[in-house]
């Protein structure tokens, strides 16, 4: 599409897009995961550390 | 100096750790996605998560305030996962079917299989371009962090993140069974990742079934 410079080969613009689809495919595998509710267990592994590094505060 | 102070973790010592506390399950979305697209398991990454967590609790006094959590988080994480896969090397069999699950991105999205292909890909290259690509590709890091992250130079990191891109549209083309990095990896990380790419692609590039 951009004209400013020397004329992209077709070779050239087919590795941009697939460097652009590949860099976004990687972003959504991550971008899924971090999407994902949250598993009670951490919720859990967080209360539990509380408790079992100040036992002297009750849990309540 | 007072503008921001509701965040501010520099009071009595109960309420900093449940500041503490709040932000680090802000963060657990990031440290599971970075704990699965590294180790490219879908259960023990969240282990590795948790166990991040904790080592995380223990030491939030050598935490900075200020400094990037989430930065100083995956620091943990990928320490967690190397020295700990070290000791699992063997343990565990690769399983191709759990590998194509890694993700969970909505079936609406474009191309299911070839987001399967990216991420069966990304475990096929050297662990040293994977974390880069992760870390920049995917998280968003900038170099800078990503260096610090990784603990090695700016430059280091752009170019596994250049060799990184290049090895994963290589596998992904076809041309090229396994991407080299110019440094061998540990001896036995390399056959790892070769008798992977034997059971993952049995004739690579064209896994699409449907």
């Amino acid at each position: 599409m951009s004209k400013d410079k020397a004329p992209i080969t077709d070779k050239a613009r087919y590795a941009r897009l697939r460097r652009e689809a590949i860099g976004q495919g990687l972003r959504r595998l991550y971008d899924g995961v971090v999407h994902e509710p949250v598993p009670d267990e951490f919720m859990d592994l967080l209360k539990k550390i509380d408790e079992s590094t100040d036992p002297e505060r009750s849990p309540s | 100096m007072t503008g921001r102070s509701a965040m501010d973790r520099t009071t009595h010592s109960s309420g900093s750790d449940d500041t503490f506390k709040a932000e680090l399950l802000s963060l657990v979305p990031y440290l599971r996605a970075f704990a699965r697209s590294l180790s490219g398991r879908h259960e023990g990454a969240d282990d590795l998560a948790q166990e991040t967590l904790v080592k995380a609790w223990q030491s939030r006094s050598s935490y900075l305030p200020g400094t990037n959590l989430k930065a100083w988080l995956f620091t943990i994480l990928r320490n967690q996962f190397y020295s700990e896969r070290r000791r699992a090397w063997r343990q565990e069999p690769w399983d191709s079917e759990k590998a194509a699950n890694l993700h969970s991105y909505s079936e609406s999205q474009t191309s299911a299989a070839e987001l399967s292909d990216i991420a069966r890909a990304l475990q096929a290259l050297p662990n040293e371009q994977r974390e880069a690509l992760i870390l920049v590709g995917a998280g968003g890091f900038a170099y800078e962090e990503a260096a610090k992250i990784i603990n090695c130079a700016v430059g280091t990191v752009k170019s596994r993140v250049a060799r990184g891109r290049r090895a994963l549209m290589a596998i992904l083309d076809g041309d090229e069974q396994l991407p080299m990095s110019d440094r061998p990896p540990e001896g036995e990380a390399a056959r790892e990742i070769l008798s992977q790419l034997d059971r993952l692609a049995p004739h690579h590039g064209g896994d699409k079934r449907r």
